[in-house]
């Protein structure tokens, strides 16, 4: 049984009355979006219109919507396999995701990244990587860039705790500590690398490794967007007042397969595991409880967000299904710059 | 800025003077940095210690640690944080200290730096040239010595420049830094000290243009980086026996100048392709293929082609000098090509 961290003590944090209702709101309409958007790559596969695979965010949308939250449209973040939630958290449009996803021409790389390599750099998005650590360095190196063109930046690297393998993370983050570069990782730790849960393949503590370079680092509850924002919006005022990383380990669970093609799962985990955390561990049915409880928000408005997500969800898929695949003649362009 | 119509430096009408290649090279990178501050050095030991080979001292006292960056042993980390800060506006120049360590730093090179511009459809860039080192002969034995630049030449995205002289190798670094693409700059580290004419003007070398370092009729020997020299001692050989040897060097083999090649294949008909890459698989390999695809009826012989034995280097001095081609090879290869014994 994997663990299931309790509900954090975010309630008392005095920094969410800092927050506006709208900012809230925002979040919570992001985290939906972020959800409908991947059941609906999920039925584009299971319908046999997406070519190849891709790795879904569901259960995760706290982290990337809380993260991005706390950045500024200039901050760069790098992503992951399964990034399509960091992409959309950092401003990406739905559209042309789902054209990306379908290798169509007007997709954000032309159709020639596809699900893992979504790259945006007009909302900061350094890219989505397949390799697992791979874009540790380029975050770092984002950090560092900003230090020395003497900009306020911040780079933020999110990826699974399977990357805590890479040696390439311990090599940038001694570099951060050592040159306070302003750089947030983020670890969310879904308790599984692909099928393998993640304590038979790592030792010890993880947040000692931070630690170990001088990083300052905590553990968040990933499954909660106030606690994720309010730690990020820290991390995010220590980088930019030049007080170096931050290493931010969230715990979450990704309800679905390690891929959309990951259906029975049954051999390395249990549905009443996945059954708990749906339940009881919910990022959008956390939030929106707490808006409510806060007369934040009321069902009906929480309803007329999911109805403009449905609509605009049932508008990006359309556009993606009818836009033209690339022309032949991009398959050598842009091999050199 | 510019470019001189012919490579030889003797061409210019301003002066020239004798430096070594370790100088050419430092001088490119310091009128590079002193002309754009978005230029920066990193890697280890490259600071005050100016690098083991000491091809960049004094660069730090002109530029600051902030611009001469002394990064911890770690290739993979400060290549991946150089590819970082070249997508956001800088442009680094990361010295790996032997060529042999780049397959510490290949997924942030072949995986990362070479594919960010064509994945992201264009809109990002990785304006990056990592300088490392190639050459055996320094009796430093196998992880110190290889020639491993066939790798990254395999790889598209990346360019791969392979000076053979201080003035190639300032005017194509110079080249390279200017350049939006990641360049692999190999230099052989048994010629940091030897000399060349270098003009005192500033000039550039566009990439993918060969240099006939010798002209001869009888044969052309194709000859990269370190072999460059053997290539011209073995056609000072191949002289006094009446055979007139040409020596191609590419300077760059990505992008590959193709032409003048060819070009020289034809007028010859005979081509030897020398390289100190292992043989297998290699850039002799390459550039033969090249020849016998697209000048086969002009030849008058097969393609032939030496490069490094294919062996890890040995250390002790009587084994390694076995495993690099020689003057002595090369132009007994040349004569049986020619008919001769
Ligand atoms: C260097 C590398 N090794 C292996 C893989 C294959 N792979 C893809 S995802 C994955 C598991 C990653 O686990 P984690 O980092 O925890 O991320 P998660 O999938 O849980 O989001 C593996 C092993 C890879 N993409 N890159």
């Amino acid at each position: 049984m994997s663990q299931m961290i309790l509900p954090s003590q975010v309630e008392q944090a005095p920094e969410l009355a800092e927050v506006s209702h709208d900012e809230w709101l925002r979040m919570y309409e992001l985290m939906v979006k972020i959800r409908a958007f991947e059941e609906q790559v999920n039925e584009l596969y299971l319908s046999g219109k997406m070519p190849g695979l891709a790795h879904l965010y569901i259960g995760q949308e706290a982290i990337a919507v809380g993260v991005c939250q706390a950045l500024r449209p200039d901050d760069y973040i790098t992503s992951t396999h399964r990034g399509h939630g960091h992409c959309l958290a950092k401003g990406a449009s739905v559209d042309r995701m789902f054209a990306e996803l379908l290798g169509k021409a007007p997709g954000y790389c032309h159709g020639k990244g596809g699900s893992m390599h979504i790259a945006d750099p007009d909302s900061g998005n350094l890219g989505a990587n397949a390799i697992v650590g791979g874009s540790t360095g380029i975050a770092t190196g984002a950090a560092l860039s900003a230090k020395m063109r003497g900009t306020d930046q911040v780079a933020v690297c999110f990826f699974g705790e399977g990357a805590l393998g890479q040696g390439i993370l311990y090599e940038v983050m001694n570099m951060a500590s050592l040159w306070k570069l302003p750089v947030i990782y983020v670890c969310e730790n879904n308790q599984y690398t692909e099928y393998t849960p993640y304590r038979e393949v790592l030792a010890g503590d993880i947040l000692a490794r931070p630690r170990a370079f001088g990083i300052h680092a905590e553990e968040v509850d990933g499954q909660d967007v106030r606690a994720v924002y309010v730690a990020s919006r820290r991390a995010v005022a220590r980088a930019r007042g030049g007080e170096g990383p931050s290493f931010l380990l969230c715990t979450t669970y990704r309800y679905l397969g390690h891929h959309v093609g990951d259906i029975d799962r049954s051999y390395y985990r249990s549905k009443e595991e996945e059954q708990r955390w749906r339940s009881e561990r919910d990022p959008l049915k956390i939030l929106a409880g707490w808006l409510m409880r806060q007369k934040i928000a009321d069902a009906q408005i929480l309803e007329e967000i999911n109805q403009r997500v449905r609509e605009e969800i049932a508008a990006g898929v359309q556009f993606a299904l009818e836009a033209p695949y690339p022309d032949p003649n991009e398959v050598d362009q842009h091999v050199y710059a | 800025m510019s470019t001189p119509k012919t490579s030889t430096p003797s061409a210019l009408e301003k002066g020239t003077r004798e430096i070594t290649m370790a100088q050419a090279i430092r001088e490119a990178l310091a009128e590079e940095m002193r002309r754009d501050t978005r230029v920066f050095i990193i890697g280890e030991d490259v600071a005050e210690a100016g690098t083991p080979f000491k091809v960049l001292s004094g660069l730090v006292e002109e530029f600051g640690k902030e611009r001469v960056i002394d990064a911890p042993i770690s290739e993979a980390g400060f290549t991946g944080i150089a590819i970082g800060a070249a997508m956001t506006g800088m442009r680094p120049v990361v010295d790996i200290m032997f060529g042999d360590f780049i397959t510490l730093a290949m997924d942030q090179i072949a995986n990362q730096a070479a594919k960010v511009h064509y994945m992201s459809g264009g809109k990002l860039k990785v304006p990056l040239v990592i300088r490392t080192t190639l050459g055996a002969t320094r009796r430093s034995a196998a992880q110190h010595s290889q020639s491993l630049h066939a790798w990254v030449s395999h790889i598209p995205g990346l360019k791969v420049v392979l000076p053979s002289t201080p003035y190639d190798a300032k005017g194509l670094l110079k080249t390279a830094i200017r350049d939006d693409n990641p360049v692999v700059f190999f230099e052989d580290k048994m010629m940091y000290q030897v000399k060349g004419e270098v003009p005192e003007e500033e000039y550039t070398i566009p990439f993918g243009v060969a240099d006939v370092k010798r002209e001869g009729k009888d044969i052309t020997i194709v000859a990269t980086s370190s072999m460059v020299q053997v290539a011209l001692a073995a056609a000072d050989l191949l002289a006094e026996e009446g055979i007139s040897a040409e020596v191609v060097d590419p300077r760059t083999i990505v992008p590959l100048d193709k032409q003048t090649i060819l070009a020289s294949v034809k007028k010859t008909g005979r081509a030897l392709v020398v390289d100190e890459g292992y043989q297998r698989f290699g850039v002799t390999a390459e550039i033969a293929a090249i020849i016998a695809e697209e000048a086969f009826y002009d030849l008058d012989a097969p393609v032939k082609r030496i490069g490094a034995m294919d062996v890890p280097v040995p250390f002790s001095p009587v084994l390694e000098d076995l495993t690099v081609p020689t003057p002595e090879k090369v132009a007994q290869v040349a004569r049986e090509l020619c008919g001769r014994r």
